[in-house]
């Protein structure tokens, strides 16, 4: 059915439409500039957007599933009966399939990016993502602690690289490179870690600022939508802001044109200063001011919000110091050749030190960073908080005053170790816009594929929401953002309304987008013999067992790209 | 070999949670004539055997052939109508069909449990009170040089796993057994431990005992330790403890002497317990010794489904987990549901006798490639492809890597995806009507 959505007030960022009351069209799923006798939705002193496009999120495979297993408790504060088009529901940090695609549509998001999967198990990954309802979505499989990966490093190889990179892709379906505490994993098989980005992985003999460098080189020599996408060494620790700038310095004078070459992830975790907890301390403004002065570098925030959360990475080692420091439950995978896990329940207090500074990070960074364009709005779900926190974290960028009333509530120490209280700056309506669906889909590549904008020929993909921007002045209604964005009036999934008045009433199947990237086909054939004798030698699974089959998505959206 | 005969490769093995991929199978277009590579357990798995022909309705006390429509129809019928349904099973097929029961049972309201529940379903429960330090199994061949089997013999339950994954396998840091040490613990010398380089007999029924002194042996407080513990010495679980904090990557194969034993998920819970602990002196892991080939798939299906591993009962219209009261065994000996739907299981033979009553007096639902004992109980019978064989679909390894198994040769049965895929359209419209 064609839609009209009359008379809203338009935030599009990428057509630089900021606030306007206009109509839009819907057609075959498609935003279109005109159609015959749609359906009429009255918009009349409500915002719309496009779809929220949801960047770095951990929603489908081993490690989230572990989660579910580990926290029944979880489970159980999350309960949503079945409906007439809807399964039943379960989970809060941890919820399951369904919960996962209707909370994300009821919310306004229509794309969902699965930040971290193990190439592996990626099969599991695809498992999942078939069921979660609604949503496009895609994954982005970990890549740099693979053997052979680092043997390429070692040997400095790139058209090896570049092939295995491009050879995971395909077999995985997978959508780019993604880096996890480089060379720290595979040393996490031994039970160590890395410290820095010059530390030699033990026996591979590289170092992670080595494997960056070349992942990247990888990455751009494949073409892909996607830059290279980073969780940087030393997470979590005290200091580790040294680390952070020292790997964005990396590609220093790296450019491409199109978009970043470096997508550093859950800046929060990585911009800490002081060398112990007690001198723990926020060096968000010298995050910040790097990436102010740069432009070939994006973040996303990772966002803390007190809450009983479950934490999971690819981050084996981090895991295990988050386990030391709970004594609550920890679960583990190291994946053979390629990567690992882990997987902790979490409870962020806002009365402790250290989590309250790492709150007021989460909130400086984008109120630091002048130019919304270069970050998107994250909560690493759920690693610093499920991502139906969001509200919340809308309100709190966009006013001071709510900003000041949570300040009052946490641990003093944020008076002190941090800059939050002295920060004046309220993002407006089209910052929100930006950092939740314009610069996502850029930073991603999928706005050249219809997403992140309300361009005719874009999908139709439309969050309107029951708050009229001409009247409510978020500063000081800031209640009224938090409501506002908890569910949309209407959620529009290619042209078709899925949400309404936080009830779900549509379930189609979304998209899964992937990456195809094409090679010279004698790279990839000089590539295969090495790979052949992993096989042969070390996995304990065929090769010809390993590549996804297309059984395992239904709904593709391949995006071929051309390597050079 | 005949001109015909075609030969594929890299088969996946459908019987046990080693999951191994790499079998060659010969068949003559229409039937299996030869299985390479698969230890007898899984040649004769895949070989096959006399199968349940045609589906069956009991009627006057006998069991009549009949359609799969009409058959179907039945179950659903019978399903539809009743007010506490109950399955069990779900652990030698694949994920795709365990996905269309997920739903059948949210559709009718009822239990949905698996063979679980009498086999690791301690190991689920000790994992969700402490966690699960693990790996996947290609990780113990490339790097262990310390193996360890605890209350598991795969020489008998897991024929290839030590050449495959574990104590015989070479891997890049390992040559094989010669730079590992293999330890066997249980309550009786099995053919694993005639393989040990140490093999540690402990008395039945102590392994949570035996567990909290290498704890405390491990924290420091040795002094308090008596001098025998569970049959074995103080100085030898000294040596022990010792020996695995100076592993540089050991690991521990739990089997069903540890779930099934006295204390049960409480050995579970100190065992890992101990993993975690060691993990702050040197690399160590677990990995459960799954039986059936994809039990492991069924937790993880019945995870993202409904958010949690198993005994989910559906009657409140959301999912409530509570094993003891939610798990099949416990329903049935309450006698508490009014029809039972089996898929590829035989509670008949398993179950305690109080809950087998129960199946007397209730329609029993069964489908199966497969006769065995449950079928005496059986009102309806549906015989299904052999998952693996006949059908393809995704399994988990006992480690939780996913493979495709495959279809191998065309067979006149449906498979387990497209029965429930019926039934689950059926039992709506019933219930819509
Ligand atoms: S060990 Fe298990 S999976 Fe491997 S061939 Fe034997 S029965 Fe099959
Ligand atoms: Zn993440």
């Amino acid at each position: 059915m064609d839609l009209l959505i009359k008379n809203g007030i338009v935030y599009d960022p990428i057509n630089k439409i900021n606030g306007e009351k206009m109509d839009i069209f819907t057609s075959n799923g498609k935003i279109v500039s005109n159609a015959k006798d749609p359906k009429v939705i009255d918009a009349d002193g409500k915002l719309v957007l496009p779809g929220g496009v949801e960047g770095h999120s951990h929603i489908a495979g081993g490690k989230v599933n572990a989660g579910r297993i580990m926290r029944p408790e979880d489970g159980r504060k999350g309960i949503e009966p079945k409906g007439k088009l809807t399964r039943a529901c379960s989970g809060y940090s941890v919820p399951n399939v369904y919960a996962t695609g209707y909370r994300y549509a009821r919310m306004g998001y229509t794309f969902v990016m699965e930040a971290a999967m193990p190439p592996m198990a990626a099969r599991h990954t695809h498992e999942e993502l078939i069921e979660i309802p609604i949503v496009d979505k895609g994954a982005i499989p970990l890549l740099d602690n693979h053997w052979m990966t680092m043997e390429c490093v070692k040997s400095g190889d790139m058209d090896k690289l570049t092939a295995y990179v491009a050879w995971i892709l395909k077999a995985t379906k997978g959508y780019g490179i993604k880096i996890v505490n480089p060379g720290g994993v595979e040393a996490w098989a031994w039970g160590k870690n890395v410290s820095g980005l010059h530390d030699r992985v033990p026996k591979f003999d590289v170092s992670p600022a080595e494997i960056v460098k070349a992942l990247s080189i990888a990455n751009e020599r494949l073409n892909l939508p996607h830059s290279i996408h980073i969780h940087c060494n030393n997470i979590g620790h005290p200091g580790n802001s040294e680390t952070t700038l020292e790997t964005y310095g990396l590609l220093s004078g790296v450019e491409n044109s199109d978009r970043q070459v470096m997508h550093a992830t859950h800046t929060q975790f990585h911009s800490y200063g002081g060398s112990n907890w007690g001198d723990f301390c926020s060096k968000a403004d010298e995050v910040a001011k790097y990436v102010n002065a740069h432009d070939n570098l994006t973040i996303d925030l990772g966002v803390v919000m007190f809450c009983d959360t479950t934490t999971m990475t690819g981050d084996g080692p981090h895991e295990f110091n988050l386990y030391k420091l709970t004594r609550r439950k920890w679960s583990n995978h190291d994946v053979e050749l390629e990567t690992g896990s882990g997987v902790v329940p979490f409870v962020y207090g806002a009365k402790i030190p250290p989590h309250a500074i790492m709150w007021a990070v989460g909130i400086e960074l984008p109120l630091l960073i002048d130019d919304p364009w270069k970050m998107m709005i994250t909560t690493d779900h759920p690693n610093g908080c499920p991502f139906t926190f969001y509200p919340q974290i809308f309100a709190l960028l966009m006013s001071k005053k709510k900003r000041e009333a949570m300040i009052s509530e946490v641990h003093p120490v944020v008076n002190s170790n941090t800059i939050l209280p002295s920060i004046d700056r309220e993002l407006g309506w089209n910052d929100i816009a930006i950092m939740t669906r314009a610069a996502p889909a850029r930073i991603l590549g999928i706005d050249k594929h219809g997403k992140g904008h309300l361009g005719s020929g874009a999908d139709a993909d439309i969050s309107i929401y029951d708050i009229s921007p001409e009247e409510v002045d978020p500063s000081r209604d800031y209640a009224k953002i938090e409501d506002a964005f908890s569910y949309t009036a209407y959620t529009i999934k290619s042209g078709q309304i899925v949400a309404k008045d936080n009830e779900i009433v549509a379930v189609p199947s979304g998209k899964t987008f992937f990456v195809d990237p094409e090679i010279d086909k004698s790279l990839m054939d000089a590539m295969l013999p090495d790979l052949e004798l992993k096989f042969k030698e070390y996995y304990s699974i065929n090769l010809a067992n390993y590549p996804v089959q297309d059984a395992y998505v239904p709904n593709p959206y391949k995006i071929s790209t051309k390597g050079a | 070999m005949s001109a015909e005969n075609r030969i594929i490769t890299d088969v996946v093995c459908p019987f046990c949670g080693s999951l191994c991929d790499d079998l060659e199978v010969e068949t003559d277009g229409t039937k299996i004539v030869k299985v390479k590579k698969a230890c007898k357990l899984g040649k004769s798995k895949i070989m096959g055997h006399e199968r349940i022909e045609s589906p069956l309705i009991r009627e006057d006390g006998k069991l009549r052939e009949a359609t799969y429509e009409e058959a179907i129809e039945r179950a659903s019928q019978i399903l539809s109508n009743s007010k506490r349904p109950l399955s069990y099973g779900w652990a030698s097929t694949v994920c795709e069909a365990i996905e269309k029961g997920v739903h059948l049972l949210e559709e009718i309201g009822g239990v949905m449990d698996s063979t679980a529940s009498v086999c690791h379903g301690p190991t689920v429960l000790a994992v969700q009170g402490v966690g699960a330090p693990g790996c996947t199994l290609g990780e113990v061949k490339n790097r262990a040089d310390l193996v360890i089997f605890w209350g598991s013999n795969p020489v008998h339950a897991h024929p290839r796993h030590q050449a495959r994954y574990s104590y015989n396998a070479k891997g890049f840091f390992s040559g094989g057994k010669e730079d590992r040490t293999l330890m066997v613990f249980d309550v009786r010398k099995t053919k694993t431990a005639d393989k040990a380089d140490e093999y540690v007999q402990i008395e039945p029924g102590s392994d949570y005992k035996i567990f909290s002194a290498m704890r405390t042996i491990l924290s420091g407080n040795e002094d308090v330790v008596p001098s025998e513990v569970g049959g074995i010495s103080k100085e030898k679980l000294i040596e022990i403890v010792d020996r695995m904090k100076k592993a540089k990557f050991g690991v521990i194969f739990g089997g069903l002497g540890l779930t099934q034993s006295r204390c049960r998920y409480k050995n579970l819970e100190n065992v890992i317990s101990l993993v975690d602990e060691i993990n702050e002196h040197a690399k160590f892991t677990l990995i459960p010794m799954r039986g059936h080939y994809n039990i492991a798939g069924f937790g993880q299906v019945c995870a993202w489904e409904t958010g949690y591993p198993f005994a989910v009962d559906f009657s409140r219209g959301y999912v409530w987990y509570n094993p003891g009261e939610t798990t099949a065994v416990d329903v049935l000996n309450r006698k508490e549901c009014d029809s039972f739907l089996v898929v590829a299981a035989d509670p008949a033979s398993n179950f305690p006798k109080g809950s087998v009553e129960h199946m007397k007096d209730i329609p029993v639902i069964q489908v199966d490639p497969y006769h065995n004992p449950t079928t005496e109980f059986a009102d309806v019978v549906i015989p299904a492809a052999v998952a693996g064989v006949e059908a393809e679909g995704t399994a988990y390894r006992m480690d939780g890597i996913p493979l495709r198994v495959r279809k191998l040769v065309d067979v006149k049965y449906p498979s387990d995806e497209e029965i429930f895929d019926k039934m689950l359209t059926k039992v709506k419209e019933l219930k819509g009507a």
